[in-house]
């Protein structure tokens, strides 16, 4: 059976060294300053940035809703690849595992960063949101496929 | 699986062009015949995703509109999710550079 393989992609460009930014992604410590939709806390961020290593993030948004997801690190290359399995904990947003692909540049000013946030469906998914998405994946990777470089 | 076929998705972005197509209209781009596409929209509308509505002896397909819109809420709150940590991502990484660079390293 074939697979989706739709994915939203965004891109960055960061003031500081893929070293830096490397750590700012891979540790607890770091993830605990980022991780989120919105200003909301993040309460636990726990990371074993190895092959095979799990990370789990639980945040509170600011509607006061919890809500943690988790995974593992299936790819580590410091400072320029990170690749993590990704599911959603006890939520109903997604009952399937994806894919969050991060991949760092150095760039004259420091860092080009593309995201890569794929297999958001997959056979599991609820069939009849299944057609949706792919029809508005498809959109939105064409809007931010060419890159959303502030 | 409603998407797993690559003419059940080209269906879709058919409809999605344009409000209500016959079943020959929609057959029209492909090789397959009508039967194959019959069946083709019945998945689709097992799904939820079309609604048939027969007048005389044309029956017009039309996408739903309702999961489609849903589709799109769930995707924006992950484009909101990544996009509200990246930022704060960058901001982050921008200040350990800094202190870095203040230590002279």
């Amino acid at each position: 059976m074939e697979r989706q393989m739709t994915s939203l992609t965004l891109v960055r460009r960061i003031k500081a060294r893929p070293q830096i930014v490397f750590d700012a992604v891979t540790t607890a410590e770091g993830i605990a300053q980022w991780w989120g939709p919105d200003a909301g806390p993040v309460l636990t961020a726990e990371a074993d940035p190895r092959v095979g290593g799990r990370y789990r993030v639980r945040f509170r948004m600011l509607d006061s809703t919890e809500h943690e997801t988790s995974g593992e690190f299936l790819e580590i290359v410091r400072p320029e690849r990170v690749v993590l399995s990704w599911r959603w904990k006890g939520g109903v947003e997604d009952p399937g595992e994806s894919r969050v692909e991060i991949t760092l540049k150095a760039v004259p000013e420091g860092t080009e960063l593309t995201f890569v946030h794929s297999q958001l469906h997959d056979e599991e998914t609820c069939r009849s949101h299944e057609a949706g998405w792919t029809g508005s994946l498809d959109k939105l990777e064409a809007h931010f496929g060419a890159g959303n470089v502030p | 699986m409603a998407l797993a076929d690559p003419t059940r998705r080209a269906i879709l972005a058919q409809l999605e062009r344009r409000d209500g197509a016959s079943i020959s209209e929609l057959a029209k781009p492909f090789t397959i015949r009508l039967p194959a596409v019959m069946k083709h929209l019945d998945v689709l509308a097992n799904a939820g995703l079309v609604t048939r509505s027969k007048s005389g002896r044309t029956v017009t397909v039309r996408l739903q509109a309702q999961p489609m819109r849903e589709a799109m809420e769930w995707l924006r709150r992950y484009e909101r999710f990544w996009s509200s940590s990246l930022d704060r991502l960058t901001s982050y990484a921008e200040s350990k550079e800094a202190e870095a660079r203040w230590r002279g390293r």
